[in-house]
């Protein structure tokens, strides 16, 4: 429980409306002014706070309002503050904190965009989410139907802001890419070799996601909630699970809390190898990237024997996983683990003793460490830039809170160091593993559950391996869903690249990418 | 230069000798769940679970018209689950790809009992998808010339209309030296000007519809289209909504439908072999 949260009403005061303990995770402050900048300010100056999220809700059919909803972190609690503020109906708009807080920059125009919502004052009031040439909708409106068919899409997408002066040319690239990535569009102002600025528009794969939630059983969503990014499908899976489970007081039994575990370090543990692999063919390294997806592929295909799928899909699922694991699954695991912690050294040794891959490494694509809290960076990037921060040890859940969590951090904030978080998390990750299966992995993997009471909400994050994820969910009549608020790492990384590539030159800006390498699908939804 | 002569050596081939040889699948592997049409009692329950609605049940004055379709399927195995009797069997089968997209889908009537189970089968047809296919594919003869112009060498521009990035994961594969596509002379290429065929994955989003119309018109014909996945074939979860129109066959022609979520590498090398006749279908649903 969050230990301060009678001192905090109480230096609030007036201001509070109400205060509510859902669980142990999360505490509910209602304002009573739609302002929520003073008490923000108090939050972030008086108690440390960093504000994770911001989201809305339509709830004009029960309360005759809108929420909007400031996601709080305070240094050392594990538990969660939702600050949030009525939003009057008939003239929706809201404070935006982007000018004090920039990493809330496209979380608040989502808002302006989806809700129709106005952010008050912001910096940069144009289009996020739905592109320039959409129609004026707001498609998380309630009264808006999901498969409402659009018009055809007229007129300019995106106005780019120009880039002026002697010597200085515009490079378009995408949203089409040339390499077997996602889409999204990046205009380059560059002058001669180096970046002088970078514009990006995303949210070229929205698909609606959000929406389809609305409305779909639980049980059904746990697979929607496996598609918002492929390479963090167990990620995903689990903290929609999560999210239920909190919502509806459903405890997780122990072997199925143990068996999330594994199968989420083995998510990190898959991508932080290819991505390894991936650096290093974006510096010509490539027999390295050989080996390395040599090395995902064992783990490939240690997933299908321990869930059926490659990426570990149809395997969680609300109350626990679909099933316990028999004697041959689990030698598999242990068997693989054990070998790859050898073949992980040999990759290892051979990068890191290539000099030449190093030279391109070090103080390529910085990002530094002020920017990097500004921008409110998460997970191996934020690491990688000093920004300590990790779910599994700050919130625990799963099986983490009987761990130690080390994450790495450092403050190079280079290509160098956002591979070097990758290196030192695999074997932590292996650890982890190995002290599991030292446990006892027999019993029930679900506890069954019935009906939850309408309007039960939950927030639940997890450490994907690119950062922090959260969903937070209301639950509505027949365990169907009234809203899910999904917000991936990538959402809060993306600007970091925009920050990392400037002076940097536009050969080096694939390997910076990739050094990130960030989700456009769990970004866009 | 000695550490990576070393580190080859001693990793040695690792390639897999699909599809000559058979595939090393691992046991749990999901793939096509097979439906045992005169053994099924009652296909309700299936229909309730399926994530995606890859089987749906209407009942229709004491008739039910149950539709199985492939295209929509994410092999999580919960209808095998849900069927007590056994009539859903979730089999290894992943050489999937098909040529049409109604060669994916099934549609079986049956007679109905008083609680709604079934008394009879009454018939097995071929299905027809929910969506037509809006773009027209090229007609036989020329697929036929297409094979023979691009059978021994292929070059591929994969395009993300708007996918989870899992197909992309196992489209990586595809480059990778357990499966080397390149084996077969098929290689991945940065421009659609330099490509034959499009690989296209995900369903296709409203914000990507224009980019893909041009990418395929930017392509050289001869020209092929392969959608890859659940969301490639129909949209898959997604479906069609706001932001969605549903799978690649509604905004460019698609010669191969390749099923999976995501296909794994040796399904997807199957499809592609297959648009260049170099692999026969092996899914023939009605036989
Ligand atoms: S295996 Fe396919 S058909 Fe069966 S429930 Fe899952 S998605 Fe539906």
């Amino acid at each position: 429980m969050l230990s301060f949260i009678e001192s905090l009403a109480h230096r609030l005061g007036g201001q509070v409306e109400r205060v509510a303990a859902r669980n142990e995770h999360e505490v509910y402050l209602q304002l009573r002014d739609a302002d929520s900048r003073p008490a923000i300010s108090i939050l972030r100056s008086e108690y440390q706070g960093r504000v994770a999220s911001v989201f809305a809700e339509d709830r004009r059919s029960a309360d005759a309002c809108f929420f909007v909803y400031h996601v709080i972190e305070f240094p050392g609690d594990p538990a969660y503050l939702l600050l949030s503020t009525r939003i009057d109906h008939t003239d929706p708009h809201f404070p935006s904190h982007s000018v004090d807080i920039p990493a809330l920059n496209w979380q608040e125009r989502e808002i302006q965009d989806m809700f129709g919502i106005q952010s008050d004052d912001h910096p940069n009031p144009r289009r996020v989410a739905l592109h320039d040439n959409w129609p004026d909708v707001h498609p998380l409106r309630k009264e808006f139907s999901l498969t409402t068919v659009l018009p055809e899409f007229e007129g300019e997408r995106h106005i780019y802001r120009p880039a002026l002066g002697e010597g200085v040319f515009q490079i378009p690239v995408g949203p089409v890419h040339a390499g077997i990535i996602e889409p999204g569009h990046f205009s380059f102002a560059v002058a001669g070799e180096p970046i002088l600025y970078l514009q990006l528009r995303m949210f070229y794969t929205h698909k609606g996601t959000e929406k389809l939630f609305e409305g779909m059983p639980v049980e059904r969503a746990v697979f929607l909630a496996e598609s918002i990014s492929g390479d963090s499908s167990f990620s995903h899976g689990t903290a929609f699970c999560q999210a239920v489970e909190r919502a509806g007081a459903i405890e997780l039994p122990l072997l199925a809390a143990r068996m999330r575990t594994i199968l989420l370090e083995l998510e990190r543990v898959y991508n932080h190898v290819a991505d390894i692999g991936a650096i290093a063919t974006d510096v010509g390294f490539g027999i390295a990237n050989a080996h390395a997806s040599r090395l995902r592929e064992m783990i490939f295909g240690l997933n299908e024997v321990l869930t059926g799928n490659r990426l570990l899909r149809g395997m969680v699922r609300v109350g626990g996983v679909r099933r316990a694991w028999n004697e041959s699954q689990l030698s598999a695991l242990r068997l693989t683990v054990h070998g790859f912690e050898s073949e992980f050294r040999h990759l290892v040794d051979l990068i890191v003793s290539s000099d030449s891959t190093r030279d391109r490494l070090e103080r390529t694509g910085v990002l530094r460490l002020e920017k990097a809290r500004d921008l409110g960076i998460v997970g191996v990037a934020g690491r990688a830039s000093g920004i300590d921060l990790d779910v599994r040890r700050d919130h625990p859940y799963a099986a983490y809170g009987d761990f130690e969590i080390h994450p790495p951090v450092y403050d190079g904030g280079d290509v160098w160091h956002r591979m070097q978080v990758r290196i030192d998390e695999v074997p932590a990750s292996l650890n982890i593993i190995s002290a599991l299966l030292d446990s006892d992995l027999h019993g029930e993997p679900c506890t069954p559950f019935d009906r939850i009471a309408p309007d039960s909400c939950a927030l639940s994050s997890v450490e994907g391996w690119r950062g922090e994820i959260m969903h937070w969910i209301r639950v509505g009549a027949d365990n169907r869903l009234e809203r899910c608020k999904i917000k991936d790492p990538s959402l809060n990384n993306w600007p970091a690249l925009v920050e990392a590539v400037q002076g940097n030159i536009i050969p080096d800006f694939p390997v910076i990418n990739k050094s990130f390498n960030l989700s456009y699908s769990g970004t866009d939804r | 230069m000695f550490k990576i002569l070393n580190e080859t050596f001693r990793t040695g081939i690792v390639t897999t000798g699909y599809p000559a040889a058979a595939a090393d699948i691992a046991a749990g592997f999901r793939g096509l769940p097979r439906i045992d049409f005169p053994a099924w009692r009652d296909a309700r329950p299936a229909a309730e679970v399926c994530p995606t609605d890859a089987i749906s049940a209407v009942d229709l004055g004491g008739v039910r018209d149950v539709t199985v379709d492939y295209g929509l399927c994410v092999f999580c195995g919960l209808c095998a689950e849900a069927t007590p009797e056994g009539a859903i069997q979730i089999t290894p089968e992943f050489e999937l790809a098909v040529e049409h997209r109604q060669e994916l889908i099934l549609s079986a009537h049956y007679g109905l009992n008083e609680d709604g189970s079934h008394r009879d089968l009454i018939s097995v047809r071929p299905g027809a998808a929910a969506v037509e296919p809006a773009a027209e594919r090229a007609g036989r003869k020329l697929k036929e010339q297409i094979s023979a112009t691009l059978g021994r060498s292929l070059a591929i521009r994969e395009v993300d209309a708007g996918s989870c990035n899992g197909c992309e994961l196992e489209i990586h594969a595809l480059n990778n030296p357990i499966y080397d596509i390149e084996r077969f002379g098929v290689h991945f290429v940065a421009s659609p000007r330099h490509a034959d065929m499009l690989l296209v994955t995900g369903p296709v989003t409203r914000n990507m519809e224009v980019a893909l119309k041009k990418t395929y018109l930017a392509t050289p014909e001869p020209r092929l289209v392969v959608a890859v996945g659940a969301c490639g074939i129909s949209g898959g979860i997604f479906g069609r909504n706001y932001a969605s129109l549903g799978g690649a066959d509604q905004v460019v022609p698609v010669d191969v439908y390749i099923p999976g979520c995501p296909p794994r590498p040796q399904a997807l090398l199957q499809g592609i072999l297959m648009a260049i006749g170099r692999m026969k279908q092996a899914l023939h649903l009605s036989t």
